[in-house]
């Protein structure tokens, strides 16, 4: 394989795995300041058990998305060194900033929130959750102002050696893009956070032990499930396709397999796109609705592939469509089941009806696969470019590392992340197992069980 | 305006080498210091909740780099390409070791993450001298401005060197030492009874060690670099730093003799913190130097970031350090003392 393909997968694949442990911190870190509000609120005990019940589990996972983020960090530069020569004085600025503004907060608190419980008051036990909270939250802000500039670069200037720099500061940070990315991928993260909340719920439940936490953990997971999974399609991500469909024709045309432009252009649920011959095989598509999804009316024309130089098509078409309709059917049933659940959960029969226990049980995996499959259209949706019209992906690798080099490194990542993988599922599986209350009785973190 | 982003990153890694060192250091001298279960546990503690706000300096100074100075960050960073891929492997086993020690009950994997811990701390301290002493050195920077350095060639810092020769490794070795001595010191400061003790001992044992590499470390660096003197020579007020270094070694050995922790600890911070202002001064205005003739150094000047985007940076960085320094002053005032024997004690 040649260096360029290479240095993609290495990116691709480390990102990815990084961002299995943020989508979960950010959103449990959500969930985390509402459970302490609600100690704080009802002088219940059971709250702050079961806030450090869910902060070990952050924790391990904060621990693995700080092991697995730092190795992102130093990737703009081992592996895509002409990017960052060129456009490290545009996107160095919100990757320094992260370092600066979120991850000095979230470590320092994170450390009081998790060792000082017994130190602090609750007033101030509560303020260390919240500002852990802050710091991810402004994490994900500066990484997708980062990622968002390379989607749509704005407020930019071009210096002598075709070097970028800010041309304007606030036109950096209120990128529209940004902001819509920054809901739909936040919102995304709650989604994550409630499943596996709800999914632990339910597996106490049908397990009937831990009752009392069983559903407290149900009941939270399913009201702020409902909540993102709805705001997720509406308005977020159907503002962002809307935007998308402005800024990057090809890539909207390459996730909808609309080979051809057309007036009331049909929405393709089910299909495969077939590069050779431009079209999808075996389609099922409901007539002139993608119209109406993107300009509001049905017979709007909507620019397909065929008006797109063809050196400018995303690279990886199949794989681009299917990541997206994975993302939008797996959104399509999240709505169905959180609703259904919230039903229940409002006529107080949620914590006998099994028969949807069992579901909520089995699906915390699927936002992760829903957020794994966004990411991949956005990113792949961006092809051939690195920075959207102006970078190609082509034009910004190190090319003085060659394929083995890069080869030898991105195998040492794999049989490090499978050890981590299997210590993950080890740690996290002893601690539902142990349960709510074994939480409480020894230390919360990083003291010995047997101490 | 080139100047002061120079100096900006230079603190900003002085602070990530005397913060995050002190506990790589106690990793370090972990295994040797810190015999019984209970010792472990409590050397454990002691760095509990602060190393992993340690190593953000790490991060928010490779930013900065990044942002600053764009073509060091590319150059270095796809130059070192192999042993930077090695430390971020270490600082995962690193931060593992530390996690996983807590979660085992089995004092078998306990032992096995002991170990990791000291190894992987102390592989970490040799490569962070190695690649100091790398910069020091030079490497071969190509006409494109890029270079790729092998491992090791032949072990000579000529024109084909690779990362490790007899100069990089005496970096390293310096390096582990002077960050095992700051470890004990900050574990002696931290901690009670029989492991305090016996930090102070390593401390005060290994402290004449340290001498005698530093002092080596002088002639060594002019061999390896005949320039590296160019700017004591013109400016021969700088030798004021070597002889602050000195001096903080003094106050380390006369402190750990007087039993007075903290100067100790503060003469060792003041160790290597001097010892790396010494280097950096000693590049100045050069931030890479190149051996051989095919490429130039990669100056301040030349790898600068536009002026718009350093001007705008000046104001939040400026900000967000302040807020930073905030949260350590805090954290620090609230886990202030030592940490006692026994598990309630930091926290739970
Ligand atoms: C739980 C996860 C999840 C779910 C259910 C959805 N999305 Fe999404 N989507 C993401 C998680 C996500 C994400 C991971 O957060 C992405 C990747 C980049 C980003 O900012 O958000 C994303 C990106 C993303 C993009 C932009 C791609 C780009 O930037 O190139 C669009 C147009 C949509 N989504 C649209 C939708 C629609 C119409 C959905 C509903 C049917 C939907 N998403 C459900
Ligand atoms: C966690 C979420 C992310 C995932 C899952 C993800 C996924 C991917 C994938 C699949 C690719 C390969 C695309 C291809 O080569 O066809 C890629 C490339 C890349 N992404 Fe992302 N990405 C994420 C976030 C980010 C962010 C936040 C940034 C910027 C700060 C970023 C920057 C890049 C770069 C520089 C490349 C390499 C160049 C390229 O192939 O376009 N990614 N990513
Ligand atoms: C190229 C892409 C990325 C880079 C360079 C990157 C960089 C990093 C680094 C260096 C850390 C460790 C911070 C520490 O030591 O505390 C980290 C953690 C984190 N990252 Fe990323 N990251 C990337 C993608 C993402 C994405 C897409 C998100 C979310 C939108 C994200 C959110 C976070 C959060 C919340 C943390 C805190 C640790 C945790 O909660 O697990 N990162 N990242």
């Amino acid at each position: 394989m040649d260096a360029l393909s290479l240095h993609r997968i290495h990116f691709a694949f480390t990102v990815t795995y990084h961002y299995l442990f943020p989508q979960l911190t950010m959103g449990l870190a959500l969930l985390i300041v509402v459970l302490k509000s609600l100690a704080l609120k009802t002088r219940d005990a059971k709250y702050d058990v079961a806030a450090r019940f869910w902060a070990r589990i952050f924790a391990v996972n904060f621990l693995l998305g700080v092991v697995t983020g730092i190795p992102m960090e130093f990737q703009f530069g081992t592996n895509w060194s002409e990017f960052s020569r060129r456009t490290g004085g545009v996107i160095g600025m919100p990757l320094a900033m992260e370092g600066i503004f979120s991850f000095f907060l979230e470590s320092a608190f994170l450390g009081l929130f998790l060792f000082g419980e017994k130190r602090l008051s609750r007033w101030m036990h509560w303020t260390s959750a919240f500002l852990v909270f802050l710091g991810s939250w402004i994490s994900g802000f500066f990484i997708i102002v980062t990622d968002a500039w390379m989607q749509h670069p704005v407020a930019y200037r071009i210096l002598p050696g075709g070097v970028f720099e800010v041309g304007s500061f606030w036109g950096l940070m209120l990128n529209p893009w940004a902001w819509l990315q920054y809901a739909h991928n936040m919102c995304g993260s709650v989604v994550t956070a409630s499943f596996v909340m709800a999914s632990v719920g339910a597996l106490y439940l049908l397990l009937r032990r831990d009752e009392v936490y069983g559903r407290m953990f149900i009941k939270l997971g399913v009201v702020a499930g409902v909540l993102s999974c709805i705001l997720q399609i509406f308005p977020t991500g159907d503002l962002h396709g809307k935007y998308m469909a402005k800024h990057q024709p090809a890539a909207v045309a390459g996730m909808e397999g609309l080979f051809n432009s057309e007036r009331g252009a049909p929405l393709v649920l089910m299909g495969q796109p077939d590069i050779e011959a431009q079209k999808i095989d075996n389609p099922i598509v409901v007539n002139k609705v993608l119209s109406f999804l993107i300009y509001g009316t049905t017979a709007a024309e909507v620019e397909g592939l065929d008006q797109i130089p063809r050196d400018q098509w995303p690279t990886a078409l199949p794989l681009l469509y299917y990541s997206y309709h994975i993302m939008a059917g797996l959104g399509t049933y999240f709505v169905l089941l959180m609703a259904v659940a919230a039903f229940l959960l409002w006529r107080g029969k949620l914590f006998t009806a099994r028969w949807i226990l069992w579901p909520i049980l089995l699906s915390f995996p699927l936002p992760y696969i829903a957020n794994t499959a966004g990411w991949m259209t956005a990113e792949i949706g961006r092809q051939p470019w690195l920075v959207y019209g102006l970078i190609r992906t082509s034009q910004g690798y190190s090319t003085h590392i060659d394929a083995s080099t890069s080869l030898f490194s991105l195998l040492g990542f794999l049989g490090l992340y499978a050890v981590l993988s299997i210590l993950w599922i080890v740690l996290v599986y002893n601690f539902i197992q142990d349960g709510p209350q074994a939480a409480s009785q020894d230390a919360p973190v990083n003291g010995s069980k047997t101490a | 305006m080139g100047t002061l982003w120079f100096w900006i990153v230079a603190v900003m890694l002085v602070a990530y080498v005397v913060l995050d060192g002190f506990d790589i250091g106690a990793g370090i001298v972990y295994l040797f210091v810190a015999r019984t279960e209970e010792e472990r546990q409590q050397a454990m503690r002691s760095i509990g909740p602060f190393w992993d706000g340690n190593e953000v300096w790490l991060l928010a100074a490779g930013g900065t780099l990044f942002f600053a100075f764009p073509l060091l960050y590319a150059s270095a960073f796809s130059g070192f390409y192999l042993p930077l891929m090695i430390v971020l492997w270490l600082l995962i086993l690193r931060a593992l070791s530390i996690e996983l020690r807590g979660h085992s009950a089995e004092p078998l994997w306990r032992t096995f993450f002991d170990a990791l811990f000291t190894f992987s701390s102390s592989l970490l301290a040799i490569f962070y001298g190695a690649a100091l002493a790398n910069v020091v050195r030079g490497v071969p920077i190509g006409p494109d401005d890029y270079f790729f350095l092998p491992l090791w060639t032949n072990w000579k810092p000529g024109p084909h060197p690779g990362i490790l020769d007899w100069y990089t490794v005496t970096g390293g070795i310096l390096a582990l030492v002077a960050l095992a001595v700051h470890g004990a010191l900050y574990l002696a400061l931290k901690t009670e009874v029989d492991l305090e003790q016996r930090a102070r001992n390593f401390a005060r044992n290994a402290t004449p060690v340290l001498l005698v590499l530093t002092l080596a470390g002088l002639p060594l660096t002019v061999l390896a670099r005949p320039h590296s003197l160019d700017s004591y020579i013109a400016h021969p007020i700088l030798f004021v730093i070597p002889c602050a270094v000195l001096a903080s070694l003094a106050v380390v050995f006369l402190a750990t003799r007087g039993r007075s922790p903290l100067t100790a600890f503060l003469g060792s911070s003041a160790y290597l913190s001097t010892m790396m202002v010494g280097a950096v001064v000693g590049l100045f205005p050069v931030l890479l130097p190149t051996v051989g003739t095919a490429g130039r150094d990669i100056t301040i000047s030349l790898a600068l970031a536009g002026p718009h985007t350093l001007h705008v940076g000046l104001v939040w960085w400026t900000l967000g350090i302040l807020l930073a320094i905030m949260y350590f002053v805090i954290i620090h005032w609230l886990f202030r003392g030592k940490v006692p024997r026994h598990a309630d004690g930091y926290g739970h």
